[in-house]
């Protein structure tokens, strides 16, 4: 049997195998590195980082659900200055293949951001987080509507120059994500990342309250991988040429292949690496194998896959 | 106070046998073979384990402080914890028997300081909070500093007091809320006469973050350094998940510190325990 080809590309730019960390799920990459090397990932995705420092939500932060968690971070970093001085030139030499992901307050923000990164060298892709779940009001996350969805990646796209791929990561609160998909496809993106958390609450039975300082959170594990699988096959079925990124309770290499089978061109793991530090490593060597056994010698043959008819 | 460390530097991840699991009182004392890891291991740290099995649908990590770890034993390197079967997690890992293997990592978080010169310690224990403490102890008293002890539960059997822990102890002082054991009341009440009589120099602490809190205002009156080891609710013990912070004041403001890589020990003095003065502020 021939060597499998498991290479996988967004937008311009080729990435050596298809399982990248999900955003906010890998910090900056060192925390993992610890237990392997992190030139092994196709990319690790950085935690979605604004223009400025940002201290986050009060604790509870986290509450732990069946096959699944809600958390409540608010996007607590250390600003983009911060972020490009230290975090992006240590990924740099640990050879990490680098896809950033930014999150903005408002649209001018986005473009800001953007603006930051077309000097940066050593990066990948931007991944455009329009979907946090976490912030200040729920009712404003962009990519709950096309305008504003459009009217980001424009931004994003206006400020950032060059072949950056951009990639825009969408939430499964919508009642039609191929919408949303479509307004950020023709507002220039390359590539889609599906999903980002549901909208969840867990309310504490001895304290009668909810259990999360921001009463809401946002829900990943196992328990949303439907959903992920569900997204990704509306979108590609819609668009099978825009590569997604899918993610969304993704442990192990089983569930990597839905992803791709349902149109995923590569997968991110989040909640798994808590639970599972190499879990990643564990999904891309197991995706290898199922790849192999069911025949495929090159991994983009796989790719949307459930799609076609027999 | 803390010392900056490269992120779990010795950390590893491994599957661990259970060599010991023993009911004591309420808690479990359980002994697991990790080899070189226990080599590392220093009072304060602790493990994340992996609960529930491989079909199970608690898919995050439980945080257990290290009672005690030994580099070259008959078994060679091992780690013991002592848990309370609370939750699903817990009551899931004091049920697994002798030679059945447990996915885990350690040792992680930072350990406690040791002074530089003797100095009159006082080690502060709630509940299974004690755990760490003896093994402190150990190191405290070898390096010349006085140690007593106090250890504080709701009620008597909930305190736990080993009879090996209790070797490196000058004195022991008990207390309990119901009064089955020891001064009557809680443990916080007790200590201010104790410094007092004790002239206790460095205060450490463990256990709920009501009691941390509480002796964290005891020692700035005092006026005595005060190393605690906080418990938040922990999503992967590593430093990726940010959910464990707390929050720590800085010259530009507060910020939100993970209790996972910049602690569980901290400096309860940095510590801001006033709930409603960060909400207030973020």
């Amino acid at each position: 049997m021939s060597a499998l080809d498991f290479s996988t590309k967004i937008g311009s730019k080729r990435f050596s195998n298809p399982i990248f960390t999900a955003s906010g799920c890998a910090s900056s990459g060192q925390e993992l590195s610890q237990f392997f090397p992190l030139t092994e990932l196709g990319a690790v995705v950085t935690k979605s980082i604004m223009t400025k420092a940002r201290t986050g939500r009060a604790t509870p932060r986290m509450a732990e659900t069946p096959s699944g968690m809600l958390n409540s971070i608010g996007l607590q970093g250390p600003g983009i200055d911060t972020f490009l001085e230290n975090d992006i030139p240590w990924l740099i030499e640990n050879n990490a293949k680098i896809v950033v992901s930014i999150a903005g307050e408002t649209v001018e923000e986005y473009g800001v951001l953007a603006r930051r990164l077309r000097a940066v060298s050593g990066i990948s892709a931007v991944e455009v987080n329009i979907s946090c779940p976490n912030v200040e009001n729920r009712g404003q996350v962009f990519s709950c509507h096309p305008d504003t969805s459009t009217a980001v990646i424009e931004s994003v796209r206006r400020n950032i120059g060059g072949e950056l791929p951009i990639i825009a990561k969408l939430s499964p609160d919508v009642t039609d994500i191929v919408a949303i998909a479509k307004a950020v496809i023709d507002a220039g993106v390359d590539g889609l990342a599906l999903i980002n958390t549901l909208l969840g609450m867990v309310i504490d039975t001895n304290s009668m309250k909810p259990k999360l300082a921001g009463k809401t959170g946002g829900l990943s594990g196992p328990a949303i991988r439907p959903v992920a699988v569900r997204a990704i096959y509306q979108v590609h079925q819609a668009f099978p040429n825009i590569p997604i990124v899918g993610m969304g309770g993704v442990a192990t290499g089983r569930d990597a292949f839905e992803l791709v089978l349902a149109g995923a061109s590569a997968v991110s793991i989040g909640t798994a690496s808590f639970g599972n530090p190499t879990a990643a490593l564990q999904v891309k060597n197991e995706l290898a194998d199922l790849l192999t056994q069911k025949g495929f010698n090159d991994f983009r043959d796989a790719i949307g896959f459930a799609h076609r008819s027999v | 106070m803390i010392t900056p460390q490269k992120i779990n530097k010795n950390a590893a991840q491994i599957k661990a046998e259970v060599l010991s699991n023993k009911k004591v009182g309420p808690y479990h004392h359980m002994v697991f073979a990790v080899g070189e890891m226990a080599a590392h291991s220093k009072p304060g740290n602790f493990v994340a384990i992996s609960v529930g099995g491989e079909q199970s649908s608690l898919i995050l990590r439980r945080a257990f402080a290290v009672y005690r770890a030994i580099d070259k034993g008959p078994m060679g390197g091992t780690i013991e914890l002592v848990v309370a079967p609370h939750g699903q997690g817990s009551k899931w890992l004091c049920a697994q028997n002798v030679g059945e293997y447990v996915d885990l990592i350690g040792p992680l978080g930072t350990s406690f300081g040791i002074p530089t010169t003797n100095a009159n310690t006082m080690l502060i224990g709630g509940g299974y909070g004690s755990a760490p403490l003896f093994a402190l102890a150990e190191v405290l008293k070898n390096r010349g500093c006085r140690v007593d002890m106090v250890l504080g539960a709701s009620t008597a059997n909930k305190i736990y007091a080993p009879l090996e822990g209790k070797r490196s102890v000058s004195s022991l002082t008990l207390t309990t809320d119901d009064g089955t054991a020891g001064i009557h009341g809680q443990i916080s009440e007790a200590i201010p006469r104790l410094i007092r009589e004790l002239g206790t120099e460095v205060i450490y602490s463990c256990g709920p973050m009501g009691m941390l809190s509480a002796i964290a205002k005891i020692a700035e009156e005092f006026d005595i350094a005060h190393q605690c080891a906080v418990e938040e609710a922990m999503a992967c013990g590593i430093g990726v998940c940010m959910t464990c912070v707390v929050p720590v004041k800085f010259n530009d403001g507060i910020k939100m510190v993970r209790t996972c890589i910049d602690g569980p020990v901290m400096d309860g003095s940095e510590i801001i325990w006033d709930r409603k003065t960060v909400l207030d502020k973020l």
